[in-house]
């Protein structure tokens, strides 16, 4: 197989709040050969916040980071499901709209870049999957977790809209049973855990103006993971990662029940199955406690 | 090709949720194994029931066209328009153990008929009709332009099912909240350029009830069978209350536009910073978890953070390209 090459979109979380996946990251993409160019001119996409103020520019600023993908000849890899998101989002309104597109690069032509719509932008998640393979995966892994029930916390903005989320990767994925997490964690040696929140809202994006909602969410999400017997959570999306492993108090308070599990990126996950320690992903970066290593 | 018109047919367990407001103490599934063709759709399988299993079930449906919004139910937890959902690919989606239920729980009277109250309480709120002085004696026809028509981003295409309402986390958990359907009508009305309310936006702003209590997980524009697609009319709505100058200094006004502070100055978000931006002086509350988060090395501060390569580039475009005030 020619070698997998990739532009990294990191996203500023990964360089912040969870240094672990940043991390681990990197530690798998090098135990699967894959190359990941890191896009460090890339802004922040907005969070799906900006463009509540200012559609215009959150689509300049996201075109100008997709730019400096198309210009290494590169698919773009995220980290963060609401990276893939805003970025997809952003590409499929500028591939469908001439005039759009014209208005957006007559702003990029500013700073000597063309969105050109040349590039791919796809999730690691649906990377390892799509390109790399579950079969490969199988083969590489040397600790196999399968003492382990592990229940996937999918993250809403890799599973809907459906449609837009479709076009990004060929694994199709349906919002109400997805199942390419639950694959990865087969493959992996685990034991998938079913239950009703694994495609539901983490409240991440209320957290500051709604805390209760977002408290409900969260502890909802966990809850319904410890009685389907998980003995951990995995996640793509570090947003959600954030609220179910820093939140758990708040998350316990509203919801009237005492709910807190180890919860690892899907990267860590991999990780552990292909035999990187526990420092090289970060494992001592968590609030909840991760005591099964 | 031929094979596109041949009739299959195969078999399909129904779990379906029954439930008697007026007898019952708990709801409970009855289970109806049926041969289903692939021409069905889901409400055929609710006349069946009907029709030759039990008398009793109940269901709401008039139009069987797709019009009239009553046939609402959930397959497997999504909801869907009864009337318009073919068996054949909800057998695709899930296979053929499929469970029915109505759009709420919750609000169950009897088997998929629910008490709707709460839907229709939150359209009536946003103001969900033109306001517009009409002159009596017109001279002539008042006319809006296909342009102008088009903004309405087919929002007045709404059949109010509700599929879009009970699919939403945020009704499920804050009685305030609007939800989506109500703010499509909203933007609807909003939108229209005849229109003259001055209290629908301001009301949509508020907060609990309002837009800035969504929490962007597409559960609605997945679920809503006209393609309405309501977070995209809630995105407009926060577009228009910056617009029309009436976005209010709050916690959530500050963190949409504390984005951009943080771009121009860092290129990528300086978190903390976010957060101190949005809260204000309530950020201490933040403090107990903000203090564990440091001691685990996730907290960089200001002068720790690795601005994007290339900044000026943004700094000028974020010159170039803002579009908003606030
Ligand atoms: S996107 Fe907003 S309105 Fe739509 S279902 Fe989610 S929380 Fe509700
Ligand atoms: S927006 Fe769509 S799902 Fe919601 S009530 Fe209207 S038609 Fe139904
Ligand atoms: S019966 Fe009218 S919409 Fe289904």
């Amino acid at each position: 197989m020619k070698k997998l090459k990739y532009a990294l979109f990191t996203g500023c979380t990964a360089k912040q709040s969870t240094p672990e996946q940043m991390m681990s990251t990197m530690a798998v993409a090098e135990k699967l050969g894959i190359e990941l160019v890191e896009l460090t001119e890339a802004s922040c996409c907005g969070a799906s916040h900006l463009q509540d103020y200012d559609e215009f520019l959150s689509l300049v600023l996201n075109a100008r980071n997709i730019a400096y993908a198309e210009k290494q000849g590169l698919t773009m890899v995220t980290i963060c499901n609401t990276c893939q998101l805003n970025t997809a989002m952003t590409k499929h309104k500028l591939d469908n709209d001439e005039a759009l597109k014209a208005k957006v690069n007559e702003k990029l032509a500013e700073v000597g870049l063309e969105y050109k719509g040349t590039s791919a932008i796809t999730h690691f998640l649906y990377a390892i999957i799509d390109d790399f393979g579950l079969d490969k995966i199988k083969e590489m892994v040397v600790t196999p977790l399968s003492q382990f029930n592990i229940a996937p916390f999918y993250g809403c903005h890799n599973i809907r809209p459906s449609e837009l989320q479709n076009e990004t990767h060929n694994s199709k994925e349906n919002p109400y049973n997805p199942t390419s997490l639950d694959d990865l964690i087969i493959a992996c040696g685990g034991k998938n855990v079913d239950y009703e929140e694994k495609n539901k809202c983490c409240g991440f994006h209320v957290e500051l103006q709604a805390p209760h909602t977002a408290a409900v969410l969260t502890g909802n999400a966990i809850a319904g993971a410890m009685d389907g017997n998980a003995d951990m959570m995995v996640t793509p999306c570090p947003l959600c990662h954030l609220k179910l492993d820093t939140q758990t108090a708040h998350a316990s308070e509203a919801i009237g029940r005492d709910v807190e599990l180890p919860v690892l990126h899907m990267q860590q996950m991999v990780g552990l199955a292909l035999g990187c320690t526990p420092a090289e992903l970060g494992l001592n970066h968590h609030l909840a406690k991760v005591d099964f290593v | 090709m031929s094979t596109e018109h041949k009739i299959t047919t195969q078999q399909v367990n129904f779990k379906v949720f029954r439930f008697n407001a007026d007898e019952d103490y708990l709801p409970y599934y009855e289970d109806y194994n049926m041969e289903v063709t692939s021409e069905e759709v889901v409400l055929d399988i609710l006349n069946r029931i009907k029709w030759d299993h039990d008398g009793s079930f109940s269901y709401r449906r008039s139009c069987r066209h797709g019009i009239c919004g009553a046939c609402a139910i959930k397959v497997n937890g999504r909801s869907t328009l009864a009337c318009k959902e073919s068996m054949n690919d909800m057998v695709d989606l899930f296979g053929s153990e499929l469970v029915i239920e109505p759009l709420s729980k919750k609000r169950a009277i009897k088997d998929m008929i629910i008490d709707k109250a709460d839907f229709w309480e939150k359209h009536a709120a946003v103001t969900p009709y033109l306001v517009a002085d009409i002159d009596e004696t017109p001279e002539s026809e008042n006319l809006v332009s296909p342009e102008d028509a088009d903004k309405l981003d087919e929002a007045d295409l709404c059949i109010q099912c509700g599929a879009c309402h009970y699919a939403c986390p945020v009704v499920a958990i804050n009685e305030d909240f609007f939800g989506p359907a109500a703010f499509a009508a909203a933007y609807r009305f909003d939108a229209d350029v005849r229109d003259s309310a001055d209290s629908r936006l301001k009301d949509v702003n508020e907060e609990k009830q309002g837009v800035w209590d969504c929490v962007k997980c597409f559960e609605c524009a997945e679920a809503c069978p006209k393609d309405i697609n309501p977070i995209a009319k809630i995105t407009k709505l926060h577009q228009m209350a910056f617009q029309e100058g009436i976005a209010k200094n709050n916690v959530a006004v500050r963190h949409a536009v504390g984005f951009k502070n943080s771009i121009v100055k860092n290129g990528v978000l300086d978190e903390g910073g976010l957060v101190l931006y949005s809260e204000g002086p309530s950020i201490v509350k933040h403090i107990p978890v903000a203090l564990r988060m440091f001691s685990k090395g996730k907290i960089v501060p200001p002068w720790g953070i690795t601005k994007s390569d290339n900044l000026d580039e943004i700094k000028k475009l974020v010159k170039s390209s803002s579009t908003a005030k606030f």
